[in-house]
């Protein structure tokens, strides 16, 4: 996957690049130290500054030296910090502050159908593209009058014409061929409006790109019937948070897949379906596909493409062993034996000379 | 109501079954379509809503909506007038249809008032719209209510509410605060919460795991739709919309089909399981099944199956195989 509008940060003098890590809550903190671990396995020029927020963390300070330690470096790696919806609404997401205060406005998921994962749809390849910032998640609500809460959904000209631009971009860039705008702009005449709108504006200037749109519950019905029919998806953030879990779950669910969210300035990276995972934490049967996976992604925006690949290739053969299929897969492999199999798989290929890398 | 398109074959259809089963059924048949009222407002006609307002049951078949200018949602209309609250759809796969998922057997009830639909929008500045999305303490509890009751009164053994309070805190929070409530009441019914985006992950992977889902507006017509992909799409999926006073109108949420309209062509099998679910809301329950297992036989047979269902048939050849069976059953 080839993303253009983000610009990567320099690596430093030595050629080392310093990314922020975030563990978060359940099984993040397991599987970005496999993450750690394999990175020094196979030497992978990449320093991490570890920074801990999780569902622990209560002040300010500690969300504020987070948000400065990725500016600083420019790239996260992240798992889930879990949110305490019981909590009163003061307590935002900790994940949202992020893509806020970074602007990470495109959130942005391949779902491919993987050689070896039995799932009941085949030849899946779809690239949901979801705005990342504004939209229902902009936590904004209120109540007037008791017993009576409004939740503002803000959509605006700006965001949307730039993700539209996004998704654009990213379809020319990875020779797709058609972009399919998912909205509810029969209900939702004024916002949903302007966001198809800003789209139907910007794929006037991709001719050669097929831009359509359909309403979001016709989409997800169609997903599930034919999701082959399905190529580049561009959509607002509601919309983006249904559609990507249905396609994680079609193409082998949420150990699988990772993700990826760009800004103009920073890139953050983590697991597609963004899970805690806190029931199956600490008990080495969490599948660390997803995660590894999203390393993958960061290395390519690193341009660090030769440890990108060599690692994904590993990942990918080990995937296709039913025998190491962990617990979500149907199996009862266990983390550590699929990281084991990936560092082994990248051995087997022989010594790499730094050209080679 | 017939309704539009293929509507007045399929209703034919689903009144020469029932005639077939001997289903103690009078039917009134009325116009929803809307007019324009004394002062210019639209409405149902006063025939349409006086026959409800007496009979209290309704069945419906699909309506078009002109693009004229003015002109109100149908479906919006009718919702309004009656207000139905609850739209409640049951997922079952039908055996004989063959899609990707097997064993579905799951409801979902979605509140149908409120929430995102509350079609309040403004421009706050030139390029920023603000949608507003409401939700009271009393259309969630009433919500709530209805579906604890349907799954005690349907042998259901859990609710599961469906929200994304971690993003929405106050909004989705109280939703979820009073299903919590009235689950206090229902301790023979096992009640548990799940996020939005899991519901959705968990659903195309195991759809078994889910028994009646209670949730707001907009999540409820993302899932039901989803559900009904699961089983085969909106040709065979039941719907049913309660409504105060004790009013409820069941119909089929597929289109009206202009294309295949009149030729013979169409699938009556949403109107019928949909009037096989008014059957159960009105208790009879014997009824229901029989109907119902005639129509199933007759798609698992795969004999006589209409061009959508995978076969060559006529509606009317399909609805005369449900009635043969029917009829075979006494």
């Amino acid at each position: 996957y080839n993303s253009s509008l983000t610009k990567p940060p320099p690596a430093k003098y030595g050629g080392r690049h310093t990314v922020t890590l975030i563990p978060g809550d359940g099984i993040g903190p397991e599987l970005l130290t496999h993450v750690r671990e394999l990175f020094r396995f196979c030497c992978v020029p990449v320093d991490f500054e570890i920074v801990s927020i999780d569902s622990k963390s209560t002040s300010d300070d500690d969300m504020n030296n987070a948000i400065t330690a990725i500016r600083r470096n420019g790239v996260a790696l992240k798992g889930n910090i879990e949110t305490n919806h019981n909590l009163p609404p003061s307590h935002i997401s900790r994940n949202n502050i992020l893509r806020t205060s970074l602007d990470l406005y495109a959130n942005v998921i391949h779902c491919q159908t993987l050689p070896g994962v039995r799932t009941r749809h085949r030849d899946v390849d779809i690239i949901i593209i979801r705005e990342n910032t504004e939209g229902e998640y902009s936590s904004l609500e209120h109540e007037n009058v008791p017993g009576v809460v409004e939740c503002l959904k803000i959509i605006t000209r700006k965001k949307s014409l730039r993700i539209a631009e996004y998704a654009f971009n990213a379809a020319r860039q990875n020779g797709r061929r058609r972009v399919t705008a998912v909205h509810k702009a029969n209900i939702m005449k004024l916002g949903d409006g302007l966001f198809l709108q800003c789209c139907k504006e910007v794929a006037a200037g991709y001719p050669e790109i097929t831009f359509d749109s359909m309403i979001v519950d016709n989409t997800t019905m169609q997903l599930v019937s034919k999701p082959q029919q399905f190529d580049v998806m561009v959509m607002p953030n509601l919309y983006g948070s249904v559609i990507s879990n249905v396609c994680a779950g079609l193409v082998g669910g949420p150990g699988l897949v990772p993700g990826a969210n760009y800004g103009k300035d920073y890139a953050v990276f983590e697991t597609a379906t963004r899970n805690t995972g806190k029931s199956i934490a600490n008990k080495n049967i969490a599948n660390p596909t997803a995660t590894l996976l999203a390393s993958c992604l960061m290395l390519d925006h690193l341009r660090l493409h030769g440890y990108a690949s060599m690692i994904r290739k590993a990942i990918l053969a080990t995937v296709s062993e039913t025998r190491l299929h962990t617990a979500d897969l149907g199996g009862q492999g266990t983390t550590s034996e699929v990281v084991q199999s990936v560092m082994r798989e990248i051995e087997s290929k022989g010594p790499r000379t730094s050209e080679q890398i | 109501s017939s309704g539009d398109g293929i509507g007045p074959e399929i209703s034919t259809a689903v009144m020469k079954i029932f005639e077939a089963a001997k289903a103690p059924i009078q039917w009134e048949e009325r116009n929803v379509t809307a007019i324009k009222g004394p002062g210019g407002k639209w409405m149902i006609p006063t025939e349409a809503k006086d026959s409800m307002d007496k009979s209290k049951i309704g069945l419906k078949g699909p309506l078009k909506t002109p693009i004229a200018a003015g002109h109100p949602s149908m479906n919006l209309l009718l919702r309004k007038t009656f207000d139905l609250y609850a739209n409640v759809r049951p997922c079952v796969s039908i055996e004989g249809y063959k899609t990707p998922y097997t064993d579905v057997d799951l409801v979902t009830i979605r509140e149908n008032t409120e929430g995102e639909y509350s079609g309040i929008e403004h421009v706050i500045v030139d390029g920023v719209v603000q949608s507003i999305k409401l939700i009271t303490e009393e259309a969630s509890q009433r919500i709530a209510e209805y579906a604890f009751e349907y799954a005690r009164n349907n042998q259901r053994a859990s609710v599961t509410a469906v929200h994304k309070a971690n993003i929405m805190r106050m909004s989705d929070g109280l939703f979820l605060r009073k299903c919590r409530e009235v689950a206090e009441n229902f301790k023979d019914i096992k009640f548990t919460e799940m996020y939005l985006d899991t519901v959705c992950l968990n659903m195309v992977q195991d759809p078994t795991q889910f028994d009646v889902l209670v949730m707001p507006n907009l999540y409820g017509d993302i899932l039901s739709d989803l559900c009904a992909g699961l089983i085969g799409g909106l040709g065979v999926t039941p719907s049913g919309n309660i409504g105060a006073n004790g009013v409820a109108i069941f119909e089929s949420v597929h289109g009206t089909a202009p294309d295949i309209a009149g030729k013979d062509l169409a699938n009556p099998t949403a109107l019928l399981l949909s009037a096989v679910m008014m059957l159960r809301h009105m208790g009879l329950h014997g009824q229901a099944k029989k109907i119902e297992t005639a129509c199933f036989d007759t798609i698992r047979d795969k004999k006589v199956l209409t061009k959508d269902l995978g076969g060559n048939s006529k509606c009317s050849e399909f609805t005369g195989e449900i009635c043969r069976r029917v009829q075979d059953m006494e």
